[in-house]
């Protein structure tokens, strides 16, 4: 393994974080990436990745990104589900990396949903 | 897909669906011709379903009929002039070996294997998950029980320090093995 130290140094900055968060005790907030085949094919692994980069550049806690399985409307994907706690689900669809970094800042940090990007019935 | 390490996250992604506790996922180069493998200790098939599982209209999803992952991935082998196996048994796991021909005009690249393996253990980060990767005699090998020793009971793996960290380690070291972009 190349860099050993710099997991060490990542542990003990977590394990202070850790600390402080559960002294906090929100519940959290989720992002939920489609990664069936569907997904992956249509970009979902950079908007996961893109989700990723932007909590830990913003430094965001209490947020967490998951995965599940095909969403149910292929075309659609990459699709993105956030649930904030208290609120009802949001599910954005035909997600890129710019419009995940749009929906942590706008919807994730501000609490504003970007419906442009929202699904409808219609 | 666009990088063969989407079809390696594609496919594994089944092995985690199959209950899996240890993925095994194998790169190797020798001449031109590159074996991908993905092994898994998860359910397994049934001879049956084994017997048409490379056809896109079985799957194991119950939303739809129609499973196009494993085709896409023996299409992308074929192409190249390679070839394809899947080996499975019930109670037991499924091993998918994918031969390619590096220098077929239809050769995906591989892309970025880190990302893919970053999302695979945050996907599961109770499973084990082992990579080598073989360039020519090159070697490359990472382990998440490694990282789970160095980081103990308290730190997860799957915490989004931890992930970035492995993603760009695997890069790096995959990128150092594969010089010149080989695969």
């Amino acid at each position: 393994m190349k860099s050993i130290e710099e997991l060490k140094a990542i542990k003990a900055r977590m394990q202070a974080e850790i600390n402080t968060r559960d002294a906090v005790g929100n519940a959290d907030t989720r992002i939920v990436v489609g990664m069936a085949t569907c997904g992956i094919a249509a970009g979902a692994r950079p908007v996961l990745n893109t989700f990723l980069e932007e909590i830990q550049n913003k430094r965001l806690q209490g947020v967490k990104v998951t995965q599940a399985g095909c969403l149910g409307m292929c075309k659609l994907e990459p699709m993105v589900e956030v649930y904030v706690p208290g609120k009802e689900k949001v599910t954005y669809v035909k997600v890129n990396s710019d419009i995940a970094k749009k929906i942590v800042a706008d919807h994730i940090v501000n609490g504003k949903t970007i419906s442009e990007y929202v699904i409808t019935n219609s | 897909m666009r990088e063969l390490s989407l079809n390696i996250l594609d496919i594994a992604e089944n092995s985690i669906t199959a209950g899996a506790t240890i993925i095994d996922i194998s790169l190797t180069l020798k001449g031109n011709m590159l074996e991908i493998s993905i092994k898994d200790n998860g359910c397994g098939m049934s001879e049956e379903f084994l017997a048409k599982v490379t056809d896109p209209f079985t799957t194991s999803r119950t939303t739809r009929k129609v499973g196009v992952g494993i085709p896409f991935f023996k299409m992308a082998a074929e192409m190249t002039g390679g070839s394809f196996d899947i080996q499975s048994k019930k109670g037991e796991g499924t091993k998918t070996t994918a031969v390619f021909d590096i220098t077929g005009v239809d050769f995906v690249p591989m892309g970025d294997i880190g990302e893919t393996m970053g999302a695979l253990i945050m996907h599961a980060p109770l499973v084990s998950f082992f990579l080598k990767v073989d360039i020519r005699g090159e070697i490359y090998e990472f382990d998440t029980m490694e990282i789970k020793d160095v980081l103990g009971d308290d730190v997860p793996i799957d915490s989004i320090e931890v992930i970035s960290f492995i993603k760009n380690t695997i890069k790096e070291n995959f990128d150092k093995v594969n010089g010149g972009r080989i695969i």
